[in-house]
């Protein structure tokens, strides 16, 4: 019975050519940290779900951003697991995109034919930072504030424009509800597509070219 | 080569990927569950008796007196404060009526008129007379009344709405 319900949907979807295409193929003989690429996609998949999860209590303004984290801590079952999964979630994933950029940078991962897979991989670890950045000023507390306030006055360092960067930024001069707003939609709209959209394209160029072993003596 | 009785390790892997897989699902798929509808399930209500002042505030033969009140609840992160009024009408000395002002016909707040003798509401003119008795209108039934007692001469309502 489950066969056939299998046969029927693989002969209209192709899912057999999907599962050997995408799972059964070929790879050099590597090593442990070939997985991090891996470890990467499943942590933002774990973001992504929690994340949707806290829009459903949180309120991007700044009346009731801290209130609503603290309902979401204090007031909703498992509320703390869940922000606590994004919270820790987040700093590992920087470090796993991280350590993967230098895993595919001292084998020298990056050369031909893969060069867009490195450029993708360079917007998905921009895009990484991006998404720490952004989401470090919604808790709307004391460092949260504090912290993007030094962070848009660093932009500000940029020769000429940088007045400019930092008030488009903050969207004015000082930190404010537009501030936490933008911070906001930048978070769970823009960066979150961005990274999907890059996550395509480096699963397709990982699944078309393959990977790359680990360099022999001769390499 | 024949078939060996024990799992081969494609089958092994296979299998505790399922089974794994089924139990971070549960782990992970209840706690969601939870989430979103647990703060919820508990039926919230307010049962509190609402002081209106001493008894006598409200004689004998005067109009009915709205009184007004409010009520602070939590939903969630947010405070609301919701008022409510009540009018008072003191038939006898030992007996007193106290309406919610709520028209029982579409909720709208009604209003005694004083000329007339009877509650009037706004909104679709259901009348009530003194005692909350339908008049006329499309209301289907008379005017809603709180629980109501004296304690140490003050005047006080059974406030049950959630």
């Amino acid at each position: 019975m489950t066969t056939k319900v299998i046969d029927w949907l693989d002969e209209r979807l192709g899912l057999q050519g999907i599962y050997s295409t995408v799972l059964d193929r070929k790879v050099p003989k590597v090593n442990w940290w070939f997985t991090l690429g891996s470890a990467s996609l499943f942590l933002f998949a774990m973001q992504v779900l929690t994340g949707i999860f806290l829009t459903v209590y949180y309120v991007p303004s700044p009346d009731h951003a801290y209130d609503s984290i603290q309902f979401i801590m204090n007031g909703v079952p498992f509320g703390w697991l869940m922000r606590g999964i994004h919270h820790w979630g987040a700093s590992l994933m920087v470090i796993f995109v991280f350590a993967h950029m230098l895993r595919t940078f001292f084998y020298g991962a990056y050369k031909y034919p893969r060069e867009l897979t490195w450029l993708t991989g360079a917007v998905l670890l921009l895009a990484t930072v991006g998404m720490g950045f952004t989401g470090y000023l919604l808790p709307w507390n004391q460092r949260a504030y504090w912290a993007t306030t030094v962070g848009t006055q660093i932009a500000g360092k940029v020769p000429i424009i940088g007045p400019y960067i930092t008030q488009v930024m903050r969207g004015g001069s000082d930190l404010s509800a537009v501030t936490l707003a933008r911070f906001f939609s930048i978070h769970i709209w823009f960066l979150p597509a961005v990274i999907g959209a890059m996550i395509g394209v480096h699963m397709y160029l990982i699944i078309r070219l393959g990977i790359a072993g680990v360099p022999g003596k001769e390499d | 080569m024949a078939k060996s009785p024990h799992l081969t390790r494609n089958e092994f892997v296979k299998t505790m990927l399922a089974v794994l897989g089924t139990v971070m699902g549960v782990v992970v798929g209840l706690p969601a569950v939870g989430y979103l509808v647990g703060p919820f399930l508990k039926v919230s209500s307010s049962d509190v008796w609402v002081p209106l002042g001493p008894l006598e505030n409200y004689p004998v033969g005067t109009p009915p007196t709205l009184f007004s009140f409010t009520r602070t609840k939590v939903n969630g992160w947010e405070r609301t404060t919701n008022s409510y009024g009540c009018y008072v009408y003191r038939e006898t000395a030992a007996h007193t009526i106290v309406f919610s002002n709520v028209c029982t016909h579409l909720a709208c707040r009604v209003k005694w008129e004083q000329a007339d003798q009877m509650y009037h509401c706004p909104c679709h003119d259901a009348e009530f007379g003194p005692k909350g008795q339908i008049i006329q209108g499309p209301q289907t039934r008379p005017m809603d009344r709180y629980e109501n007692k004296v304690e140490n001469g003050t005047l006080m309502i059974h406030f049950t709405k959630g």
